[in-house]
């Protein structure tokens, strides 16, 4: 059974629990709702899942979103045109997704420290950007783009953009050189740059692409809560990576799918949803989440898991008689 | 290892559908909602509606503060509710971020909500999700923290100015009126907090020799709070006093002033509860805060939008209500209703209180 089957039959039961324990959880202003809160997460779960296949990961992505709603907020602010502000966003944003992925590609970084650093630099800027001031002045047209569905549908204009980048990052991922060569690098890095593949340009593009789509996701969350402060996005990049596992894309790199990350939004948003609207304890929902996410880290490699116990086992049982001499033979790798 | 590795997403789905149906034997204890029609209505209106769902969303849970003001235990909003015969539930998200509470907020609507008793996490941002309760002729009470151009009525805990003032002039006759002087505050977008620091820089002007040198954001987080304290003090070791107009800012102050470096050197004041704080006034490192009752705060929330969910208040100025055990009040300018003035607490009182 592939993963995704699995997450199917999640997201189905998800369903069914929802619908009998809330008769408004399969209303289309509830789903509505869902999508609204969780269209930010879900974009930028689409670079992320390509980072982690990849081999990295990108820990920084909240802290982009808080710093691009800050420059949001303070151009718009000093009166600044709204189109040129989404240019200088999205530059941000790219820049951003640059500074970590050459400092992992080519000063040789490990990712997980180089994006928990820039975790604390980029809201640091965000912070000295807008201090303790609120910017919530942005014009209806706008702000409507956060909290008014596609016209003739019942989705939110978050989740109408992330549909349209999930086709475009499964057509990358799954059907061009580009993606097959994400997957190369992520299961052995120095196989995929001696068969010549640019494995440091490639992975330079992942960090850019995902410091543009965080900034994407901040303009969004900027609207949506009509409201550009600091600490817009605090403590999102861990759903995002959350959603990335659950969709079973695996922490190692070189596995995982776009299908997956679609599915895996479905069950984050509609459990955290479901708990909600039954009048589970809020203050749990972090078990949870945290639960949600061992438990997809945890079963991929519980196969792996339970080889090294028994292969331990083995080798202190072989050990116990007689204490053999080092050169013992071992057949068990 | 291949059969393992097949049925790995089967065991996932068990493992998500088990903690489904736990989800669900949580639930069902709490939403069991008689509508019995015993009004036990204080206010001598029998026409009153009750077994109303009534929800009260905090900035944040597990935040003492607004435990107080909203348990029934305490005698805070959720015992006004249930004195009133409608149902009360609490809830919100655990960040006291507006992208935390709104999901809170639209749950509660789509729940059924009659009324909704919310302390705003931010002025502007919950405002699309409240207009649309109101749209659906569902009663929005803030208290705490106010958005004012969403909802029906706001509880205002005291005055702001009275606040701002009166803890600029608690900490100048602790510190002899000269010196410098810091704020830990909660989170920057803080509606009650900035307009708190506000009076406070204008009361500030009386105080020609004290100077203001830095405010620094806590975001009501424990941690957070203890860390910025501490950076505030290696940054101005001339400093003399701080100002924490937060109960989470100054109990992590309190903490950090706590030893024989600072104990009589840094004085705090602030808005703190008498329990937390009881510790650090016995040994010395707290002279005087100050706070209002946040129980009879939520309790006025409470009482205020079961009446006007029940049918028995309309929101106009001048109009009035008795709220049970608080006695009268009046709806003033702005649609708000004042609970009083705030409490100093020192050595001499603090045993007194409870909360």
């Amino acid at each position: 059974m592939r993963w995704e089957t699995g997450l199917v039959v999640v997201v189905i039961a998800i369903a069914i629990m929802g619908s009998s324990l809330s008769p408004q959880f399969l209303t289309a202003n509830n789903f509505f709702n869902l999508g609204l809160n969780n269209g930010e997460i879900a974009i930028m779960a689409l670079p992320m899942a390509l980072i982690i296949i990849s081999g990295e990961i990108d820990l920084s992505v909240e802290s982009t979103l808080g710093m691009s709603s800050a420059v949001l907020g303070v151009l718009w602010a000093d009166h600044w045109p709204m189109l040129a502000i989404f240019v200088v966003v999205a530059v941000v944003g790219a820049l951003a997704g640059a500074i970590n992925g050459l400092l992992v590609t080519r000063v040789g970084l490990p990712s997980l420290a180089v994006t928990i650093g820039t975790l604390a630099l980029y809201r640091g800027i965000a912070l000295i950007l807008l201090g303790p001031r609120t910017v919530a002045n942005f014009p209806t047209i706008y702000t409507n783009v956060g909290i008014v569905a596609i016209p003739h549908t019942d989705l939110p204009y978050s989740i109408g953009i992330f549909i349209v980048l999930a086709v475009i990052f499964a057509i990358v991922l799954h059907a061009t050189p580009f993606g097959r060569s994400i997957y190369a690098m992520g299961d052995n890095a120095e196989a995929a740059m001696f068969a010549g593949l640019r494995v440091k340009r490639i992975k330079t593009t992942l960090f850019i692409v995902s410091g543009v789509a965080s900034a994407l996701a901040g303009v969004l969350f900027t609207f949506r809560l009509n409201t550009a402060v600091q600490d817009n996005g605090t403590g999102l990049s861990l759903d995002v990576v959350a959603i990335v596992l659950l969709a079973g894309v695996s922490i190692f790199g070189g596995k995982g799918s776009i299908g997956g990350v679609f599915l895996a939004v479905l069950a984050f948003a509609g459990l955290q949803n479901a708990l909600l609207l039954t009048n589970f304890n809020q203050e749990a929902t972090g078990l949870v989440t945290g639960g949600l996410l061992l438990v997809s880290v945890f079963v991929p490699n519980a196969a792996m898991f339970v080889r090294s116990i028994r292969r331990a086992v083995t080798r202190m049982t072989r050990r116990m008689p007689s204490e053999p001499a080092l050169s013992m033979p071992r057949k068990d790798t | 290892m291949r059969a393992l590795l097949r049925r790995a997403p089967l065991a996932a789905s068990t493992l998500v559908v088990a903690s489904a149906v736990a989800v669900a034997a949580c639930s069902s204890s709490g939403s069991a909602t008689p509508s019995s029609s015993s009004s036990s209505s204080g206010s001598g209106s029998s026409t009153a509606k009750t077994g109303l769902k009534i929800f009260v969303i905090p900035k944040n849970l597990g935040n003492p503060y607004f435990t107080t003001a909203d348990s029934k235990g305490t005698g805070g909003a959720l015992a006004a509710i249930s004195a009133l015969g409608d149902s009360g539930t609490e809830t919100s998200g655990t960040a006291a971020t507006s992208a935390s509470q709104i999901p809170a907020i639209q749950a509660a609507i789509t729940k059924g909500a009659n009324a909704l008793v919310v302390s705003a996490t931010d002025p502007t941002a919950l405002c699309p999700t409240l207009n649309g309760a109101i749209k659906r002729k569902i009663p929005v009470v803030t208290y705490d923290s106010d958005a004012p151009s969403c909802r029906s009525l706001f509880i205002n805990q005291a005055s702001t100015s009275a606040i701002g003032t009166s803890e600029v002039d608690l900490l100048a006759k602790q510190i002899g009126d000269s010196g410098e002087i810091g704020i830990v505050s909660a989170a920057a977008s803080a509606t009650n907090q900035n307009a708190w620091i506000g009076y406070m820089k204008t009361e500030l002007a009386k105080y020609p020799k004290i100077k203001l040198v830095a405010t620094v954001y806590g975001n009501d987080d424990p941690a957070t709070a203890t860390q910025v304290t501490q950076g505030l003090l290696e940054q101005y070791p001339n400093l003399k006093g701080i100002i924490s107009p937060t109960t989470v800012g100054i109990l992590a102050a309190a903490g950090v002033l706590d030893s024989a470096k600072y104990r009589g050197k840094v004085m705090l004041t602030g808005l703190g509860t008498p329990d937390s704080m009881k510790k650090y006034v016995s040994d010395g490192t707290v002279k005087a805060f100050e706070l209002w009752n946040p129980a009879n705060l939520g309790y006025l929330a409470g009482y205020a939008a079961a009446d006007i969910a029940g049918g028995t208040l309309k929101v106009t100025q001048g109009a009035t209500f008795t709220a049970g055990k608080l006695g009268q009040f009046t709806i003033g300018a702005d649609n708000t209703v004042l609970l009083g003035p705030p409490t100093v607490f020192d050595s001499a009182n603090i045993n007194n209180f409870n909360f």
